[in-house]
């Protein structure tokens, strides 16, 4: 481990007793919702990532902003997974659990490894916390905290003492302890912790003396880690780098890659990028980072409602930007019948849908894929549009360029599904260059010889005449329109031809995307286990674990969800089992049992939680072990 | 030098389209097409700049009769789409067309906050009391107690007045004409173009079929004198045959506007109220003047315009962002955030 340039403010990385080396360690951090756990994750986060770890998140909150102080439901979690070697997910279950109160101890417990480390705040352990968690005794007293390794630690009291000579009162003090306990953490992983002064100088940058107490906080963590006795078995650790390949990094979410996906795939086309937005979770922070855009020819517009989020988008598009819209299930609801009037004025449009627990407002906060057939099918009258979903963080960049490229190619709405999952999840992403991106240029249409708004190409895609353009003056509706004018027509054999062209228009869609490939294993056998979105991480690594015994299983991960690829129904029909795991009550499954009559069994997980790697594996040596 | 070429005079022809226009025979809507389209070419600005927007309902198929750019949207969202268009290219002229089931009932949320942009465009609502496209069941403007099929014994729902809820969303532009006076309406649509921000018309419209003579206690010729009170911005508020009323404010506390007689009572020219169309407080009591007590109050009743538009402000930040940061750059957007470099 290289640790060489930490700067002299920072206390060293190498005192105290010899460090072991560990592969990978699941770490979670607990509290109330207050306590600053997300914070505190994100910054360990950082550090991991600089440290040439790989990595991935899993943030886990209340749709609270504060709930009650001290209740088992005000509970913040951020679990990290970080190794020598490439991962994929967050990890099943936390090697190390920090529970900052009671009630995060109670309702994070349950996932805690046997013999896992366990610190705890003592601080925080009063008869009337206890209570509120719903303790009728103190586990720290009744044994019932045996099966771990328990650091007990008066977290409140020490951060309170380290902070006691600097000028701010009793409320600020006790709110480093965040700092305090990451402090240690840093101390037993190795970790540098000069890139967390640095973050905390400039984000306290106008109250410099909240700067100072949460670094001598942290600062007097780490000292104590260096002293402290610790329990039987427990050493301070080494993680070395993990062998990613070479290049720069940076650690992203997939709500910014998202983000950054959409800018740059609508530089890619040369349009300007109209963003209509209503805040809801888990969408919103795609809409923060758009509106500080403004210079890459962004305008966001924070509207009064989703439809109108998605109307203006249309309108934008309409006039030759690119309009795009972002929400989260009951705002997607809310925009259909607007997403119908651009799939029949043929408008390019890109809907992301960061997908949230449902049904209605359902968990605000929490991961869930039960949105896919609301997005393929949920329109009135037959109205096909593409629909795309990224598997990881860093993919939610590669998808948006590809839902803008498709949306203007074909001038046709695209939806792009993430999740809660993917958008606050965090992984280590290789930067790519984007001066060497193919760029797909729109050509708006200028010639008025024999114009007429609905002229198509071979592709079934019609021209993009737009506002501005001498000549090519025309009206456009959600009536349906004559297929050889574009006028409204009400004539019953131009119906049927036109539903014909709207269908197919996006089948044809599928023969220029990459066809369907096998993501592990080969491509034929007893048992393939076929996902789309954020579970692909889960997935590939219980794939991986079962073929490791012998197991004839593939993994296949659609990102291509309408229209389906091309070679899909051939490729499962090449396995004589289907196992398909969702985060739902069983969507993609129907799909693919419609179109391939292939006997497609569901594996169905909707806790609000994504899949542990235990539980696919599980499943697919249930199918293959008998 | 460039000398530039002269715009060839464009005439009421320019701007009809080819399509058959589909409104039931004696429908306002045909008086106010008829107004638009030999107004566009006296205001000057190129057909492929002009768009119309619709939603849904009788009004809404107006876009599909005018030979220029034009959006039929769906029901309520056309200022939405409006505003998006207005962003993505702020120099386009736009023509919202709506009515009042559109505009006040399931866009009604729109329209509030339209108005309390200041989007610049022109919103023509076209009020004619009912629904008439659905076949008559009553708007949010129909009177308290109209039957109609939806409302046997008399709708029980209270009547609102799109001009005072403009208002009160904080619109700076509030105008209202009557579909056939072929003098007044061009006037007003005139007005609503010059200005800059989202200018209001509320255009009272006849449904022939559902709704017949609605507004005749003040459109018909006999009553109309009496009925309507023109605005003129600086002139004294007067009515009547030979101009012989006129409004001010009631004598003793308040502000309640008040008929008055000239020459009865010792009341002359100089008692009687001037228009200030930038008067907010005053238009809102026009706003509220109803027949058979008061006239309505046609014209411009507010013209207050700020300091810019919405879609103005929106593009200023595009410019002051691109002055302080540059153009933007994604490779180093990319790279914003806190990197690190992995060698072989």
């Amino acid at each position: 481990m290289t640790l060489s340039n930490a700067p002299a403010t920072s206390p060293s990385n190498t005192a105290g007793p010899e460090r072991k080396a560990l592969d990978q360690v699941v770490i979670r951090f607990a509290g109330d919702s207050g306590d600053g756990m997300q914070i505190t994750g994100s910054q360990f986060t950082e550090t991991t990532a600089v440290a040439g770890n790989d990595l991935a998140t899993f943030p886990d909150f209340p749709a609270e902003i504060r709930a009650p102080a001290g209740t088992t439901f005000g509970v913040s979690a951020f679990q990290i997974h970080f190794a020598n070697h490439d991962i994929l997910t967050p990890g099943d279950a936390p090697d190390v659990l920090v529970a900052m109160n009671p009630a995060a101890l109670k309702v994070n417990l349950v996932d805690l490894k046997d013999n896992g480390l366990l610190i705890v705040n003592t601080g925080a352990f009063t008869s009337n916390n206890l209570k509120k968690a719903g303790y009728t005794s103190n586990p720290l007293e009744d044994k019932s905290l045996q099966p771990y390794r328990l650091m007990e630690i008066d977290v409140s009291k020490l951060t309170l003492d380290a902070v006691k000579d600097l000028p701010i009162n009793q409320k600020d003090s006790l709110r480093c302890k965040n700092f305090w306990t990451l402090g240690l953490m840093y101390w037993l992983y190795g970790r540098d912790t000069s890139g967390t002064v640095r973050w905390l100088q400039q984000k306290f940058k106008k109250r410099p003396e909240l700067a100072e107490a949460n670094i001598t906080a942290m600062n007097a963590g780490h000292a104590y880690g260096e002293t402290a006795e610790l329990p039987s078995e427990t050493t301070p650790f080494t993680i070395d780098r993990a062998t990613l390949e070479p290049g720069e990094y940076t650690n992203i979410t997939g709500s910014s890659a998202t983000a950054w996906g959409l800018a740059t795939g609508a530089n890619l086309a040369g349009l300007e990028l109209v963003f209509g937005s209503y805040p809801i979770t888990p969408a919103s922070p795609m809409l923060h980072t758009l509106a500080n855009l403004k210079e890459y020819g962004v305008v966001t517009f924070q509207a009064e409602d989703e439809i109108a989020a998605v109307c203006a988008a249309i309108g934008a598009s309409y006039a030759g930007a690119l309009g795009i819209t972002a929400s989260s299930g009951p705002g997607i609801a809310l925009k259909m019948e607007a997403i119908g009037l651009a799939i029949s004025t043929e408008l390019p449009l890109v809907i992301v849908n960061v997908q949230r627990g449902g049904p209605s407002t359902g968990l605000p906060t929490k991961t869930e894929q039960s949105d896919l057939l609301q997005c393929v099918w949920g329109r009135n009258g037959d109205a096909p549009l593409v629909v795309l979903a990224a598997s990881t963080p860093s993919d939610c960049f590669e998808m948006a360029i590809e839902a803008v490229r498709i949306a203007t190619r074909y001038m046709t709405p695209v939806f792009l599904l993430t999740d809660g999952y993917l958008a606050n999840g965090a992984e280590p992403w290789r930067i790519p260059d984007v001066s060497t991106f193919e760029r797909f240029p729109v050509t708006f249409r200028t010639d008025t010889e024999g114009f007429h708004p609905f002229l198509r190409n071979d592709e079934l895609t019609r021209n993009w005449a737009i506002p501005g353009t001498p000549g090519l003056e025309h009206r456009i509706g959600g009536l349906e329109k004559a297929y050889d004018s574009g006028n409204v027509s009400y004539d019953d054999a131009n119906h049927q031809k036109m539903t014909w062209v709207r269908d197919e228009r996006i089948r044809r869609i599928a023969d220029h995307v990459e066809p369907q490939k096998v993501n592990l294993g080969e491509d034929s056998g007893d048992l393939v286990v076929v996902g789309w979105g954020s579970t692909y991480g889960a997935i590939h690594q219980a794939v991986k674990n079962a073929r490791r015994s012998g197991l004839s299983v593939s993994q296949v991960h659609i990102r291509y969800l309408n229209p389906l690829p091309r070679n899909l129904g051939e490729l499962l029909s090449r396995f004589k089992q289907v196992l398909v795991p969702e985060m739902n009550n069983g969507q993609l499954v129907k799909m693919l049992r419609a179109e391939y009559l292939v006997p497609a069994e569901g594996l169905n997980k909707v806790s609000g939680k994504p899949f542990k790697i235990a539980e696919i594996e599980l499943a697919i040596r249930q199918r293959l072990e008998s | 030098m460039s000398v530039a070429e002269p715009t060839p005079t464009l005439t009421r022809k320019d701007f009809t389209s080819d399509q058959e226009v589909r409104w039931c025979p004696g429908c306002g809507d045909y008086a106010i097409l008829a107004a638009v389209q030999r107004l566009m070419p006296e205001l000057g600005v190129p057909k492929e700049d002009t768009v119309f927007v619709s939603g849904i309902g009788c009004a809404a198929r107006f876009p599909y009769y005018m030979n220029t750019y034009g959006f039929h949207t769906i029901h309520g969202r056309a200022p939405a789409v409006a505003t998006g268009m207005k962003l993505a290219n702020p120099k386009l002229d736009i023509w919202l067309v709506s009515g009042d089931g559109d505009a006040l009932s399931i866009g009604g949320n729109h329209l509030i906050h339209l108005v309390r942009r200041d989007v610049d465009l022109q919103f023509l609502l076209f009020n004619n009391q009912i629904y008439g496209l659905t076949k008559g069941q009553y708007s949010p403007t129909s009177v308290l107690g109209q039957r109609t099929p939806s409302s046997p014994m008399g709708s029980v729902d209270n009547a609102m007045s799109a001009a005072e809820l403009a208002l009160g969303a904080g619109s700076r532009f509030v105008a209202r004409s009557v579909d056939t006076d072929l003098k007044h309406l061009p006037k007003v649509l005139t007005r609503a173009h010059q200005h800059r921000g989202t200018s209001l018309v509320e255009i009272f419209q006849n449904c022939v079929v559902f709704n017949d003579n609605a507004f005749g206690h003040f459109t018909a010729k006999d009553v109309a004198s009496d009925r309507q009170l023109m605005l003129e911005h600086g002139e004294p508020m007067l009515f009547g045959a030979d101009n012989g009323k006129g409004l001010r404010v009631r004598p003793g506390g308040g502000v309640q506007l008040e008929v008055v007689t000239l020459g009865e009572d010792g009341i002359g020219i100089g008692d009687v109220l001037v228009h200030n169309e930038t008067d907010r407080v005053l238009a809102g009591a026009l706003a509220q003047l109803q027949p058979p007590a008061f006239p309505v109050a046609l014209g411009v009743l507010y013209c207050n315009p700020g300091v810019t538009t919405y879609d103005r402000a929106v593009r200023d930040q595009v410019v002051q962002a691109r002055a302080k940061r540059g153009p933007g750059d994604l490779n180093r957007l990319l790279r914003s955030g806190h990197t690190w470099k992995v060698e072989l």
